[in-house]
This record gives C-alpha cells, sequence and structure tokens, in this order.
C-alpha cells in the first residue's frame, strides 16, 4: 500500500511503455466492438447457427489475403450481384439478358458455380444461359423455360453447377476440347484451356438472357456466384460462415463478460472484505470462514455442472463466473483494511460518531482504489479465458458467436488435422491479445502501487 | 498452533461437505430419474429371465399389473419414494460418497469394463498425476530456477525476457496452444502423435515407452506455458526479499551474491513459493479438463468432460468429490507449510 495520489499514479502511468501499449490495444479493440455493432446487423450474429444465412459463401475457405503468399493463387469467392442489364425488344419478343463478367486470374478451377434468380413475368418465357471466353469461344450452359403463368408472377430458383443439363450441354461442345471432357464437371470445362485442362486465365462474361413475349419481364434479383477457396477477410469455416463476422462480434462479447465479470467481482470481494476487516472480531472471523469454503470450491468442475444443469445463457455464466472471482479480492482488502483502520483519522471520524457505511465508503474504499483498479485489470483475462474455455467445451451459449465457440466448432469439425490454420489461430490471437492488454495495464498499474517491484 | 490446525481441519470438513451438498442439489431430481429407470430396467429384466412368472397370468393387463407393483415396491424397499431432498436420502447418500461408495456409472466404464465408479476414478487418476504432476514439478523447478536467475540480476536482458514471457504467455489459453501444437507437430510436421491415448495395450512391453512418447506433446505445451509465470511469481516473491535489511547485511559482511540470492534469499521466500507449489500441483489435476480434452489425454479430466456430456451422474459425483478432496488436502498442507517455514504464523496464537 503507498499513499499515491490519482494524480501521481496517472503521471507514472503514462510513463510506463507497458501501460501505454496496454491501453493502446485496448483502444483497439474497443473501435473493433464499436465498428462490429455499428456495421455488422445484430440479426446476422443471431443468424449465426442459421446454415440457411450462410448458404452462398464457399465451405472452409481461407482469407483472401493468404494468396499473397501463395506460389499458385487459389480462386477467390466471387458473388456477382451487379450484372449489366441490356433490354431489346421488337415487336413480339422482348430479350432481357443480365451480362456478368469475371477477371479470371487464378492457377485453379473454382469450386462450383451457382446461378440464383428470382423473375417476374407472365407467359412461360426462356431463359438461357451461356459463357462467352477469354479465347471468344461462346459455350450454351443452360436453357430452361420458366413455369407457365397466365398472370403476372414471380419465380425464384438456383441452377447449380452440378445440374445434369448443363453437363448434358457441354458434353455437344466436348469436340472443342482437346483432351477427354468426359466425367470433368462442368466447371472444369468452362474455365479450362483447350489443348490441356488447365485453367485459362482472362475476362469471362456470363449471360443469362430471359426471352418472353411481354415487355415487362424482368429478373430483380439476379445473383452469380463463383465458388472459390478463398474468401473474405479471414475465411469461412465448415458450416460457410464468414468468420470475420464471428471474430468481429466476438470482440464486444468478450470484452463484456471480462468486464462485467472483474468489475463485479472487485466490487464485491473489495465491499466484502474491507467490512469483515473493518468490523473485526466475531463478524469478521464468520465471513472470513465464509470466505474459505468458496474458495476452497474447485471452480472449474463447478462451473461445468453449474451451466450443464441450470442455464448456459451468457449473463448466467457471467453471474456464476463472478462467485469464484471475488474470493481472492476480499482476502486481500481485508488484510488492508485492518491496517488502515488503525489510522488516526479512521478514528477520528468514529469518534465523531459518524455511521460505519459513511466510514467505509468515504475513508476506507479510496485508499484501495488504485488497488482495485489493479485488480479489475488483471482478473480481467481469467473471465475471457474462462468462459473461452467452456465455450470450447461445449458448453456455452450458442447463441453468440464468442472465440471459444468458434474453437469449439473448429475442433469438432478436426480443423486441425485438416489444417484450416484459419480457423484455429484468429480467435486464440484475439483471445490472447485481449487478455495481454489488460495485464500490461495491470501490471503497470501494480508497478505503480507496489514499487517494491521496479526497483 | 494445534488450535490452527484443528480450525484448519474443521473448515475443511465444512467445505468438503457444503461442496457435496450443492454437487447433490444440482444433479439431485436427475439423479432420481435415473436410478428409477435402472430399477423399471431390473425388474423387466428380471422377470423375463424367469418365463414361469409369465406365464401364470391369463391377460396382459394382469401382468402389467403385477409388474407395476413389483417396480412400486421395489422404490420403496431402497427407499426411492422419497424425493431426492428429504434428509434421510441426502444423509445416506452423502454418508456413501464419503466412503468412495459411488454406485455404478450409468454409460461410462473402465479400459476393463468395470462399471464401477471408484474402479473407473481410480484407473483414471493415475495417468492424470503422471501428465500434470509431472509437468507441474518441470515448471516448478525451472521457474524457481529462472526466477531467482533474474532476481538477481534485476533489469537485464533474463529478467526482461522472462518478465515479458511470463506476461505473454499467461494470457494465452494452454488448450489453444495445445490446438495449435497438434496442427504443428502431429499434421504438418509429423513429430508427435495426435491423439495422447496409447494405441497398445497396458500389458504389453512397450506400454511405457509408447505412454511416454504419446505424452510427449502435453507434457512440453504445458510446461511450455506454465514456467513463465512461475518464473515471475518467484522473481517478483525474490525481489521482495532481496531488499530486506538482513540481506543487505549479508552484502556488506561480504557474502558472494549468488549465494546471497541462492541460499539466503530464496530460503526467507519459500514459504509463499512452496504455498504455491502445494496449491498448483493439486489445481493441475482439476484445472486439467480442457486440457485432457484438446490432446484427448484418458484421464480425470477427460473422463470429467466426458461423463458431463452425456451425464453420467455417479461419475460427475464422484470426480467432483475426488478433486474436491484433493484441493482441500492441498490447501491444508499449503497452509500447514506455511506454518513451518514462516515463524511469525506459527508462534501467532
Amino acid at each position: 500500500m503507498s499513499g499515491a495520489t490519482p494524480h501521481e499514479i496517472k503521471e507514472e502511468f503514462v510513463k510506463s511503455k507497458m501501460g501505454i501499449a496496454g491501453i493502446l490495444i485496448l483502444a483497439i479493440l474497443l473501435f473493433i466492438s464499436i465498428v462490429a455493432i455499428i456495421f455488422i446487423p445484430v440479426e446476422t450474429f443471431q443468424e449465426w447457427n442459421n446454415p440457411g444465412n450462410w448458404i452462398s459463401n464457399p465451405k472452409s475457405a481461407m482469407p483472401t489475403w493468404a494468396n499473397f503468399f501463395m506460389i499458385e493463387n487459389i480462386p477467390e469467392h466471387k458473388i456477382l450481384e451487379h450484372p449489366n442489364i441490356e433490354r431489346t425488344s421488337n415487336e413480339e419478343i422482348s430479350l432481357v439478358s443480365h451480362q456478368f463478367g469475371v477477371n479470371y486470374i487464378y492457377d485453379d478451377f473454382p469450386n462450383d458455380f451457382i446461378y440464383e434468380f428470382s423473375a417476374r413475368y407472365s407467359g412461360a418465357p426462356l431463359l438461357q444461359m451461356s459463357v462467352i471466353r477469354p479465347d471468344g469461344m461462346k459455350l450454351d450452359i443452360f436453357s430452361t423455360s420458366l413455369p407457365q403463368s397466365d398472370s403476372s408472377s414471380t419465380h425464384s430458383e438456383r441452377i447449380f453447377s452440378t445440374d445434369s443439363q448443363i453437363i448434358k450441354n457441354l458434353s455437344f461442345d466436348s469436340k472443342k476440347f482437346e483432351f477427354a471432357t468426359f466425367r470433368l464437371s462442368a466447371e472444369n470445362i468452362i474455365f479450362s484451356k483447350t489443348n490441356t485442362n488447365e485453367p485459362l486465365k482472362g475476362n469471362y462474361v456470363f449471360s443469362i438472357d430471359l426471352y418472353g413475349m411481354n415487355s415487362t419481364n424482368q429478373i430483380p434479383e439476379s445473383k452469380l456466384i463463383i465458388g472459390g477457396k478463398a474468401f473474405g477477410i479471414m475465411g469461412t469455416d465448415e458450416l460457410r460462415r464468414d468468420l470475420a463476422t464471428g471474430l468481429l462480434w466476438g470482440t464486444p462479447l468478450a470484452l463484456f463478460i471480462g468486464l462485467a465479470v472483474s468489475i463485479a467481482s472487485v466490487v464485491m470481494g473489495l465491499l466484502y472484505g474491507v467490512y469483515a476487516g473493518y468490523k473485526g472480531k466475531k463478524t469478521d472471523e464468520a465471513m472470513m470462514r465464509f470466505n474459505d469454503v468458496i474458495y476452497a470450491l474447485p471452480a472449474l468442475p463447478f462451473l461445468i455442472i453449474l451451466s450443464v444443469t441450470i442455464s448456459n445463457s451468457i449473463f448466467v455464466m457471467v453471474g456464476f463466473l463472478m462467485i469464484f472471482g471475488w474470493v481472492g479480492i476480499a482476502k486481500v482488502s481485508r488484510s488492508m483494511s485492518l491496517q488502515i483502520k488503525t489510522r488516526g483519522y479512521v478514528d477520528a471520524a468514529n469518534m465523531m460518531g459518524q455511521k460505519d457505511s459513511k466510514i467505509i465508503l468515504k475513508h476506507i474504499v479510496p485508499q484501495l482504489l488504485p488497488y482495485a483498479f489493479a485488480s479489475v485489470a488483471i482478473s480481467v483475462p481469467a473471465a475471457i479465458t474462462t468462459e473461452a474455455g467452456l465455450s470450447f467445451l461445449g458448453l456455452g451459449d450458442p447463441s453468440f458467436p464468442t472465440w471459444g465457440q468458434i474453437l469449439h466448432d473448429a475442433n469438432t469439425f478436426g480443423a486441425a488435422a485438416r489444417g484450416l490454420w484459419w480457423w484455429i489461430m484468429p480467435p486464440g490471437v484475439m483471445i490472447a491479445i485481449t487478455g495481454l492488454a489488460f495485464v500490461f495495464i495491470g501490471n503497470a498499474l501494480d508497478a505503480i502501487i507496489n514499487p517494491k517491484l521496479k526497483r | 498452533m494445534k488450535k490452527y490446525i484443528a480450525t484448519r481441519m474443521a473448515t475443511m470438513f465444512g467445505v468438503l461437505m457444503i461442496t457435496l451438498l450443492i454437487t447433490i442439489s444440482l444433479v439431485g431430481s436427475n439423479m432420481d430419474t435415473i436410478l428409477k429407470q435402472g430399477v423399471v430396467f431390473q425388474i423387466r429384466s428380471e422377470i423375463t429371465e424367469n418365463p414361469a412368472i409369465a406365464q401364470s397370468f391369463s391377460s396382459v393387463a394382469e401382468f402389467e399389473g403385477f409388474i407395476q407393483t413389483q417396480i412400486e415396491h421395489r422404490i420403496k424397499e431402497i427407499g426411492l419414494d422419497e424425493p431426492w431432498y428429504s434428509p434421510q436420502r441426502v444423509g445416506m447418500t452423502m454418508y456413501k460418497i464419503m466412503l468412495l461408495d459411488f454406485g455404478n456409472a450409468t454409460f461410462l466404464t473402465s479400459d476393463e469394463g468395470s462399471s464401477d465408479v471408484r474402479d473407473i476414478l481410480f484407473e483414471k487418476l493415475p495417468r492424470t498425476v503422471l501428465l500434470f504432476t509431472t509437468a507441474t514439478i518441470i515448471i516448478s523447478i525451472i521457474g524457481i530456477f529462472l526466477g531467482a536467475l533474474s532476481s538477481n540480476r534485476v533489469g537485464s536482458t533474463v529478467d526482461r525476457i522472462t518478465s515479458s514471457f511470463a506476461i505473454i504467455s499467461s494470457s494465452f489459453p494452454v488448450w489453444w496452444i495445445g490446438m495449435l501444437m497438434i496442427f504443428l507437430f502431429a499434421f504438418t510436421y509429423q513429430i508427435f502423435p495426435a491423439r495422447a491415448t496409447p494405441d497398445i495395450s497396458a500389458s504389453d512391453s512397450g506400454y511405457i515407452g509408447s505412454l511416454l512418447y504419446h505424452m510427449a506433446l502435453p507434457l512440453i505445451t504445458i510446461v511450455m506455458i506454465g514456467f513463465g509465470s512461475w518464473a515471475y511469481m518467484v522473481r517478483n516473491f525474490m525481489v521482495g526479499t532481496m531488499q530486506e535489511d538482513f540481506i543487505m547485511a549479508k552484502k556488506t559482511i561480504g557474502i558472494k551474491q549468488g549465494r546471497i540470492t541462492y541460499v539466503h534469499a530464496l530460503k526467507n521466500a519459500a514459504p509463499p513459493i512452496v504455498t504455491v507449489l502445494a496449491l498448483s500441483l493439486s489445481g493441475s489435476l482439476g484445472g486439467a479438463i480442457i486440457t485432457e480434452a484438446v490432446f484427448d489425454w484418458p484421464g480425470m479430466g477427460r473422463l470429467y468432460f466426458e461423463a458431463i456430456t452425456v451425464m453420467d451422474l455417479p461419475v460427475i459425483i464422484g470426480a467432483t468429490y475426488l478433486l474436491t478432496v484433493f484441493f482441500l488436502v492441498s490447501i491444508f498442507i499449503a497452509d500447514l507449510l506455511y506454518g513451518y517455514f514462516d515463524p511469525r504464523v506459527r508462534t501467532e496464537k
């Protein structure tokens, strides 16, 4: 215990490199949280466990930036949503044409392609899909007539590259290729050089034509997905979820869990300990025995049993973590308050007939505040890792994508065995960085409060 | 001193009872359902084994009625008709548990196929001790040595590296590093096996070698993450001691710095270090749940995890009890050691 004033502490803290680093990391994390809350709608993370929401993403795709380190360029997953729309009509037939341009520069074939559309029409228009390759060759991919309808109606469909008609259509063009196209999948033919079965780089134009009798026919939703092996900033997992979303949303969740648990347990422990120390005698004895009981409970087994039998909601979990968090702080603040209460001004306040609660809150607690702040910072990482550990065991709140949850999924799907490093590394690094920020701040504060350690 | 030990022991016993009570009350209602299902199953199989009973009844309804009365009779006989929270039953359960009679596991069995919870627990316990106690001992040796070394040269490169390594490693979850180690050294570079369970039977001659080989990766991981914070802690204790007057006095007499550090200061910093050692030895048993699950090490931690996933209540209760006992015993020992090493505590009362 030192008599450092808040001003001195602040001045010392600014001088400590470690403290500054901690504050900087924390600021970045807060910024990430704000970005996540503002830019990623809450609905996205509530849909985290809904596979339908992620259908247009690729499976276990690595981050796109990984291409910088690769000898071969891995195809990026492309979701094309803004086609060039052309509309031509003569007296009888009207044509709506959507054209998607793709600059294909990768050394591997795409995984697949999907055309997702919903058309508004009347009658039975004809939908045709074709591609013009960089070498000028035109391949007809697909044609179908949409279901007959007399009045104006909407039809939605997904055309997959595995469609048997596509494979049949391509087999008509097999003479254009110098190798056997038999048994090759559609994307391996469309994106192939003619002489060998290697990807042909260049600009491809996919066009989708809707022929109909009615000039009001249109395709309001039109999306071409070229399935790749790389996606987004952080890649995707086995369930096609965009890991960037999960990681970003994990930040405010982790900060919430860490701060809520540590602040609440420090406040609880501080008041409990100070009260016990100040009161002394029987009260102190009884309160400390109770403290011993909680201290001796094995925390992790109990947390597991509690989350299995009572509830695994994230808020209840915060409460459980608090139960085990306040004990150590209560012990230390008791011994500190034992020292403080012997000081003259506490005696004086007592003589003046001030209430116990006032003496505790006005004269003792403020003395312990530096210690309290340091304890908050130091106990945050433990709270975060414990929650992550519980989630990792599959006992976390399934409705929130915490980092532990992501790691749990990674472990379930054998990410380590399959070399999906982008699924394992980032969540752990985020947990560690968050922990580090608070450890830095806590240690910097600790060094100021306990000058002995510095020397 | 006697009074000190007596209060300690009383508290420990109280804690043990409270832990048991909480555990039982958390899983009690589930436990009841499972036990009743067990009785129904038992009666039905007894009756099917004896076809003469079934033949002596004329109608199906009558036969079913007979089975029902039999079940009710049996439930009453073993006292299941009272709710689990009745004092008699709670007392009975706690008495049994204290005598290490945990009953039979619902799903899990030991490697030899026994479903007695005690057999299962005592089969897994030595393995956890083998891995985690070894790790803790290695960690503490490295930690004490490094800590003393860096306290000797505060501010030197060794000190700075130790301190920063301690701070960094303490914020990484061990199990995550475990995942990375498996990813790196079991799959990318295939040096160690990914699953830590030895794949040959215990009677085989190469079993010990295989066990050690499988143990290597988890052991390295735990030691790597653990020793930093130990070194840092020892350093901080030592730095505190080194500023005491008696050390200054020894320096002025002219005793060598090395001797002061490793003999005089270390001896004085011993009480807290020994306390932490005792605590972390037992903590290593309980805190192993996640690490064992990652490495698939067939010890107490993984058993606990498996029991939780299939809700095998007798195993959960048994394991919790055992972990608590170990934890309490080590707290007790730590307290005693503290008193032994620190004369101020010994003579206090």
